[in-house]
């Protein structure tokens, strides 16, 4: 009872205050009803359409790099005949117990233009100059997203591995004996039956990268000329760092919401799918 | 059956993992080595030990009033996850132990919660705080996340396990509901609690973006908001942040190497 308590004050009442507040206009703590006054601003924030696609573009392209990823290492640790097993795992997770903000303000000191990254590439003549990692608008989402791919992979194979665990052994000694192939082992049994866990993992990392804040606000602030700001750090400056227009801001935080919402019906929808 | 394809295959593996051991591990390696070198060095991408360890931590301590923000972070992160792993685990064991009408409408309607984004809450909790007059107050960082829902959803899957004979025992036994959850289920629930207790205690310690918003004082400062200050501006001092990047992942660690076995024991009891 207190958690539903809590729960009920700490979102359920900002839920429904952001909704009536995402049609108020006005600036500081003066608010009139403005309709759909906000949504229509919102059709024509070239910075807003910016943060959007940011935003989707890190999704699109992080999740599915780091799902494949985590699965792939998952899949490898879990076979007992691979040496170093418990080596390699801790390696591997050890990035999810850094701090969000140490973390990345150590990526940002390796990939200083004249940084780490850049000599050892130089180093191992992979490029002939230096790349302004995070001066160039291509090169930061690069960054961003090598960052997020760096933190969160680990966690995920976690969560793999741990499924795999419950996967009864036998269905694979049946498929050995059957001259059953490593690789179809993996796509034929261990892919489906990991199913509701990979569908888990997706929607939570779709969640986590529509919200993506602290990265690109701690390596870049957003830049070059807004090429990684996201959705949240544009909410998070109307809000509170130029003067504050709460009223949009709760606008745009619920496009995230109904992103949020689309997402992960798509994905649910996806693995009906392919059980069927 | 130890053909080539097999054995490429195998040194594929080998690679693969190694080279990903070694990108997750550099960063950690590269944090301790540029706190011991001049920002000059470290800017330029030396890779060997320096000298200037202890100047790097005198100018970390000086930069800010450091044993007030350590008490900060570490009170923020302890309250705040004892608080949460009781009131989250209560509420995933009565989900699981009382039956009633409502239980699975009302818990489908927390899963459904668990997708709306924080951007969303962050303007309501603020003006919510400032009514309350709880701005810059420890509790106005600990309470808003004191009911997680995920761990409320963890604490129910993992709660599926716990033997309901041994509830019925207890009852049989005489004991109270309050006892039951103190003496038999937090007993049988170790090492689930262990999971939690690394979760949980990680988003309290590195919460960045709420603190930013709700502190406004230089002696309301947690550990990563000092950091993050730190490697702000146009050159900073990456030598001194990279000390401070390292006090900021130090507990997180221990906390981790302590608790490894039971952690992932209890991730196994969740996602069965």
């Amino acid at each position: 009872m207190p958690a539903l308590v809590l729960l009920g004050i700490f979102m359920i009442y900002p839920i429904i205050w952001s909704l009536w507040m995402s049609f108020q206009v006005g600036r500081g703590m003066q608010f009139s009803f403005g309709g759909l006054t906000n949504i229509i601003r919102l059709t024509q924030d070239p910075i807003f359409i910016r943060a959007l696609t940011n935003t989707l573009i890190f999704l699109a392209v992080q999740v599915p790099i780091m799902l494949v990823l985590a699965l792939l290492f998952a899949n490898a640790l879990n076979n007992p005949n691979i040496w170093g097993r418990g080596i390699f795992r801790t390696a591997i997770f050890l990035p999810c117990v850094t701090s969000l903000v140490a973390y990345s303000v150590t990526f940002k000191s390796m990939f200083a233009s004249d940084g780490v990254i850049n000599q050892m590439l130089l180093g191992l003549h992979v490029i002939s100059s230096p790349i302004p990692w995070l001066a160039d608008p291509f090169w930061a989402k690069v960054v961003v997203i090598s960052a997020i791919t760096w933190r969160w992979t680990g966690y995920n194979m976690i969560f793999y591995l741990a499924a795999m665990q419950n996967i009864d052994k036998s269905i694979y000694e049946a498929a050995k004996i059957d001259g059953v192939p490593a690789w179809a082992r993996f796509w034929y049994i261990t892919v489906p039956m990991l199913k509701p866990v990979i569908l888990f993992t997706a929607v939570i990392s779709t969640i986590g990268t529509l919200q993506l804040f602290d990265e690109p606000n701690l390596l870049t602030s957003g830049g070059p000329s807004d090429s990684t700001l996201t959705l949240s750090m544009y909410i998070y400056n109307l809000s509170f760092r130029f003067m504050p227009s709460f009223g949009y801001a709760a606008t745009v935080s619920y496009v995230i919401v109904v992103l949020v919402a689309i997402l992960s019906f798509l994905q649910f929808l996806a693995a009906r799918d392919r059980r069927a | 059956m130890s053909n080539p394809l097999a054995l490429i295959g195998r040194t594929a593996t080998y690679l693969a993992l190694s080279l990903a051991a070694f990108v997750s591990v550099f960063p950690f390696f590269w944090m301790i080595i540029g706190s011991t070198n001049t920002n000059a060095d470290l800017i330029r991408g030396k890779s060997t030990f320096g000298d200037a360890l202890w100047r790097n931590i005198e100018v970390f301590f000086a930069s800010a009033d450091m044993p007030r923000v350590f008490f900060n972070s570490i009170f923020i992160a302890g309250v705040g996850t004892i608080l949460t792993l009781l009131v989250s685990s209560l509420a995933g064991y009565g989900f699981e132990m009382f039956r009633s009408r409502f239980r699975e409408k009302l818990f489908g309607g927390l899963l459904l919660m668990l997708s709306i984004p924080f951007a969303a809450l962050m303007i309501p909790l603020f003006i919510l705080m400032a009514n309350l007059k709880l701005m810059n107050t420890y509790q106005a960082i600990i309470l808003p996340s004191v009911a997680s829902i995920f761990i409320v959803f963890y604490f129910r899957q993992a709660t599926k396990a716990f033997p309901h004979e041994l509830r019925d025992a207890a009852r049989i036994d005489g004991l109270k509901e309050w006892q039951i959850f103190l003496y038999v289920y937090m007993p049988v629930m170790r090492s689930t609690y262990a999971a939690a207790t690394i979760i949980v205690f990680m988003s309290h310690w590195n919460n960045y973006l709420w603190p930013l918003i709700v502190l406004q004082t230089n002696d309301m400062k947690t550990l990563p908001l000092v950091v993050a200050t730190l490697s702000q501006g146009y050159s900073p001092d990456f030598a001194v942040v990279m000390v401070g990047s390292i006090f900021a992942t130090l507990p997180t660690l221990i906390i981790f190497f302590l608790l490894q076995r039971q952690f992932v024991q209890g991730m196994l009891g969740a996602v069965k």
